[in-house]
């Protein structure tokens, strides 16, 4: 069953300094599996969204490797960029666009083989099919957020990247948000890199987490594990303690 | 490079066009204002009898290529641009899009406005003042060429400095080019302009392409030295504005301002 535990992403010695001095990603070595869903968790500055920059070659690194598919990411952009997908809220689709427009952009970009067809097919699975005729813009939070995921998805990720994809969702909306992303992980064997704030959240989705604080790892392990070793009621206090340094 | 990439870039901005007035206007409201503008002064220093024979020729023609030069310039930074107000470039970037393919598609962009805003003028110009641009003839195609050679290079250059320092450098998008304007020697000729400035004239392509132009009109025959000096030139800009894009690109990589360009 070798290839069940094969690491996706290899990530070694991995240094980031925007000037000189401070080290924003501090030395960080992390590896994650296949088809599994990972939180990457810390502090508001991290780190965290650095990294996954990093690992989309949107930032170049100070030092260090980083490997997706066991290839070197900056040497091999094209490739690997094209079995990877990102989503965050914090990066928007042209809002003057139509939304199927959108799609279809990022579906000829990716060149999916059969664009109108891949469109509705996950239109259908994020239930945004009715937004489809509408300008970007006129939609709200939530609708947007399934449209982002859906143009997540577009070129079949072997591996997602999701930088606090939940973030400005209600409760209601972000847990449906979270069903569609473990039935994704579920169907399709999604290997899927995940930040948030929302512990609970975490707890639910991740079998595994990565503690980062001032660009450190500071823990890992299965959230539940981490709970015990900290002797805390839940993630989100371990997080605290982890935050505080107690 | 991938056609698909290129084409996914272009068609995205047709998108925008086909029910954006405003953006249309981009197109066709200043080159047509202008038109006017001129069209009418020639009109009345013909009148007046201040002019030479060609004066209509030579001011209109050098408006018409103005046009170019400067839709050349303002698609591909606007292309850009569009871009860093909808904050999508990250999400371009996430997909496996080379720069060069994006910034081919910018100037296809580019070469699709300057074929509406020129068809329009040259059709204005035509009904409104006589003023047939064909009287340059085939000599046309190769100066029409060279300008937009240089447009491209003006417009990758404006959109390098504003992928580095951010939107708020995008004034320059739309003025750097006036920069340009007084020392191309547009509507008079080198000469008119006092010695040290002509030295600057004669390092920009768009001289040689506005002296040549209105040596098409007066001589009736292509001169090449000026033709191939503008040619010259503008190789030599584009070869330098590209390192220059790629050098800042590079740059913005390294300091992690491509989310944070706005
Ligand atoms: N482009 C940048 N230039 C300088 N400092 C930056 C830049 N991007 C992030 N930082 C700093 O790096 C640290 C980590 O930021 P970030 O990776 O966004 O953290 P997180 O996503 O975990 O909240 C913060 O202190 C932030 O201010
Ligand atoms: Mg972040």
């Amino acid at each position: 069953m070798g290839w069940i535990n094969e690491s996706i992403v290899k990530v070694k010695k991995l240094v980031k300094k925007f000037d000189r001095t401070v080290k924003v990603v501090d030395n960080i070595s992390f590896e994650i599996e296949r088809g599994k869903i990972t939180g990457l968790l810390g502090p508001n500055g991290a780190g965290k969204t650095t990294t996954i920059q990093m690992m989309l070659d949107l930032i170049t690194p100070t030092s260090g490797s980083i490997k997706i598919f066991g290839k070197n990411v900056a040497q091999n952009r094209e490739e690997v960029l094209s079995r990877v997908n990102f989503s965050s809220p914090y990066v928007n689709l042209p809002y003057n666009l139509k939304v199927w427009e959108n799609l279809s952009t990022f579906a000829r970009l990716y060149n999916v083989p059969n664009p109108r067809q891949k469109v509705e097919e996950l239109a259908e699975f994020f239930d945004i099919k009715e937004l489809l005729p509408k300008i970007t813009s006129s939609l709200s939070t939530g609708q947007l957020t399934r449209v982002n995921l859906a143009k997540a998805l577009l070129n079949d990720p072997e591996l997602l990247l999701l930088d606090e994809p939940t973030s400005s969702l209600d409760p209601d909306v972000a847990d449906r948000v979270r069903k569609l992303l473990l039935q994704i992980q579920k169907d399709r064997g999604v290997t899927i890199l995940y930040t948030s704030h929302n512990m609970a959240e975490i707890e639910e989705l991740c079998t595994r987490v990565i503690f980062l604080n001032k660009g450190k790892i500071t823990d890992d392990g299965a959230p539940r594990q981490l709970v015990r070793k900290y002797g805390r009621k839940d993630l989100n206090d371990v997080f605290i303690a982890i935050a505080r340094g107690e | 490079m991938k056609w698909h990439r290129v084409q996914a870039i272009l068609i995205r901005h047709l998108y925008l066009y086909q029910r954006s007035i405003p953006r249309l206007m981009d197109i066709f409201y200043w080159p047509v204002m202008e038109l006017l503008l001129w069209g009418f002064l020639t009109r009345y220093l013909e009148k007046a009898g201040l002019g030479g024979v060609n004066i209509v020729t030579i001011l209109l023609g050098a408006l018409v290529f103005w046009d170019l030069l400067s839709q050349g310039q303002r698609a591909v930074s606007i292309a850009f641009l569009e871009d860093v107000w909808e904050r999508n470039l990250l999400n371009i970037f996430v997909t496996p899009l080379r720069v060069s393919e994006f910034l081919l598609s910018t100037v296809l962009l580019g070469l699709i406005r300057i074929v509406l805003a020129g068809a329009v003028i040259s059709i204005l110009a035509y009904l409104l003042y006589q003023f047939n641009i064909f009287t340059f003839g085939f000599y046309l195609v190769p100066f029409v060429l060279s300008i937009l050679l240089f447009g491209w290079a003006l417009g990758l250059f404006t959109t390098g400095i504003i992928l580095r320092f951010g939107s708020s450098a995008q004034v320059l998008a739309f003025g750097f080019i006036f920069l340009i304007q007084p020392f191309s020697a547009v509507f008079y000729p080198v000469s008119a302009l006092p010695q040290s400035l002509q030295y600057v004239a004669y390092i920009l392509p768009s001289t040689w392409v506005f002296e040549g132009m209105r040596r098409v009109v007066a001589t009736g025959s292509l001169s090449l030295p000026h033709l191939g000096m503008a040619f010259v030139l503008n190789f030599i800009y584009l070869g330098l504005v590209f390192w220059f894009f790629y050098a800042m690109f590079s740059r913005v990589k390294e300091k992690g301002l491509l989310l944070k360009l706005d």
